[in-house]
Formats: C-alpha cells, structure tokens, sequence
C-alpha cells in the first residue's frame, strides 16, 4: 500500500484517491491466507524431537550443576581456577556458584576436613535439595592424605557423606576437576525421575 | 628490624629489682623462674626505659624433662626485642602463670598452649580448649602423645 503523503487536496480529490486506495486492496485481498497448520506441519518435523522424560530430565540436570562454594584447603584455590575464566567452567552448565546449600546440586569437598568441621559439612550436605551429588578433590577429601594419621583429620570424606566421583591429586589441576565432573556428568545422564543416583557403569 | 636487647645488662638489672628471678640467660633470652614471672612482665611492660608493650608470640617447647615457655616481647617506642623463656617440669600438671592481664595478646595463645600441651595458665579469663573439640583425650603436641 502506497503511502499518502499530505497534500493540500480538495474534498472530492481526497474522496476519489481513498476509493482507489480500497478498489486495489479488494482486489488484492481475493484468495484467504491459509491457515497456520499447512505450514506448521513442516516445523514440527524439523524441530521437534521425541525422548522419554527420564533422559530430558536427566540432560536438564546434567547440564545445570550447581556446585556450592565450599573450599576447606588449598583444593579451593584450583576449584576457583576451574570457575575462572581460563578453564571456565560455565562450559558446562556449572555457571553460578552458590552461597546457600539450599540451591545447590554438587558439592565439591576441597580440601582437608577435620573432625571439628566435620559436623558442619554433613549439616550442609543434609540442607542440599535432593538430587545431590558430591565431588571428593584432592587426597585429603578422599583419604585423609597426608594427614591420614593425625589426630584431627577425617580419613576420608565418605566417612560421613556419600561419595559420587574422586578427583585424586594434591591438589588436583582444574583440568582434572573439569574431567571429574564429565565423569559426574556421565553418572546423572544414566539415571532417572525416581533414581537419580543410578551407579556409574 | 627490631633489635635485640642485651640480655646480660637487662638479667643484671632484674636480679637487682627481684632477687633470684632471672636464672639464665643466653644470646638474646633470658630464663625466667617461673615463680616471679608475673611480676618480670609487669616490670617489663611498665618500666619506662624498657616498655615492652608489644607481645609477638607465646609458644611451648616439649624436651620431655620439662616444658618451656617462650615469649618474644617487643618496644615498639624503643625498637628492641627480648624473648622470655620460663620452664615447668610437672609433667603431670604443669601450671604457669597467665601473661593475659599483662600483653591482651597472649589470650588465644595461652589457650592454644593449654589444648596442645596442657599446661594450665593460672590467672587466665577464660582457659578451655581452642583448636580442638571439648572431650578430646590428651594433648597432642606432646612428644609422648600416641
């Protein structure tokens, strides 16, 4: 449709130009437009997929974590690097650190534990939403490391919270972190609705 | 840099004021008889040619025929440093007296010393045990512990 500039026009001007203007657009307007679902039928078979709940739900969780900030040693520092930008790792879905147990899914136990702060983290593990899932970084978390011995320190984490993944190395690279939560990932992709925590095979 | 006093000048001019309360003293320290080391660190702190107002640390060594306690005092008006040992040889219940009421900072240090090695400061505000958890048997910083 034209576009009617403003002119100065007499009334039975104006009157004939705005007649054309409809003549035109009757003739146009003949044929209806079809309606959505001729085409919509092509959509649908490009761009929809069909899958059971169970993997949409587990792909969801698995490319969602979000870990708790909870660095006990210097495990903490390389956690941090493997957040950072340099290993980043936003690239897998880990954006947000969060502060509150209550919405996290993975807990990364970095670090040595001693028996005095050993209450506290089984408190946090118990205020984590179901499902949860726990990382074991570095050889103190997952045996007590050097420590082993000591008078203070827990000898392995999974003395009081269940285990997922170990990440061994003192401490281990973020390198090795980012691949201890590819295992993870390939732990939750396995598992469903009412088992989240299927085993790893 | 702080530095350290004579400690031969400052063992003569304590003996002088408190008879018998420096027992020995070596390159830079002076040992203290346990006994009078309350009124040593008074003097220390308030004498004003000395004015040891600044504590750095307390610590305890364990040569399992006695503890020693080993203050490191600093001036900060005067710039010199002097460290102060003590010992007690009961092994069973050693006792010492609190610097707390003179140098604040020997607060939480006294009490890490009374979890580890047990050694009771007698005149400390609040004595209970600081790293580990109440209930823990023994002190583990002792040679003899395990």
């Amino acid at each position: 449709m034209e576009i009617i500039r403003p002119e100065i026009l007499s009334p039975d001007e104006s009157d004939i130009i705005e007649g054309n203007i409809i003549n035109t657009f009757i003739s146009k307007c003949t044929d209806p437009i079809p309606d959505p679902d001729k085409w919509l039928d092509e959509e649908i078979r490009r761009n929809i997929l069909l899958t059971t709940v169970d993997t949409a739900i587990a792909w969801a969780r698995q490319r969602s974590i979000f870990p708790l900030m909870f660095g006990l040693a210097c495990c903490a520092f390389e956690m941090i690097g493997m957040a950072a930008s340099r290993f980043d790792a936003s690239r897998f879905g880990m954006d947000i650190f969060r502060w509150s147990p209550r919405q996290a899914d993975l807990m990364i136990v970095a670090g040595t534990l001693t028996w005095k702060m050993a209450p506290a983290v089984r408190m946090v593990y118990d205020q984590m939403p179901e499902p949860k899932w726990v990382i074991a970084m570095g050889a103190c978390a997952i045996s007590g490391g050097t420590f082993r011995e000591s008078y203070s320190v827990v000898p392995g984490i999974n003395r009081i919270i269940p285990v997922d993944v170990y990440v061994p190395g003192c401490p281990p690279r973020p390198e090795g972190l980012l691949y201890g939560v590819t295992r993870l990932h390939a732990k939750i992709i396995k598992g469903t609705i009412d088992n989240p925590n299927l085993s790893l095979k | 840099m702080t530095v350290a006093i004579n400690e031969t000048e400052i063992e003569k001019k304590l003996n002088e004021i408190f008879p018998g309360s420096v027992i020995s003293s070596e390159k830079g320290s002076i040992l203290v008889d346990k006994g009078s080391l309350l009124k040593v660190a008074e003097y220390l702190k308030n004498a004003p040619e000395l004015a040891f107002d600044y504590l750095t640390f307390v610590t305890a060594v364990d040569y399992l025929d006695y503890f020693e306690l080993v203050y490191r005092i600093v001036s900060l008006k005067y710039n010199h440093s002097l460290i102060v040992k003590t010992r007690c040889s009961d092994r069973e219940n050693p006792t010492a007296p609190s610097l707390t009421p003179v140098w604040r900072a020997a607060y939480y240090q006294e009490r890490e010393i009374y979890d580890l090695f047990g050694i009771r400061f007698e005149g400390h505000p609040e004595l209970k045990r600081l790293l580990l958890w109440e209930g823990f048997k023994g002190h583990p910083l002792r040679r003899d512990y395990l």
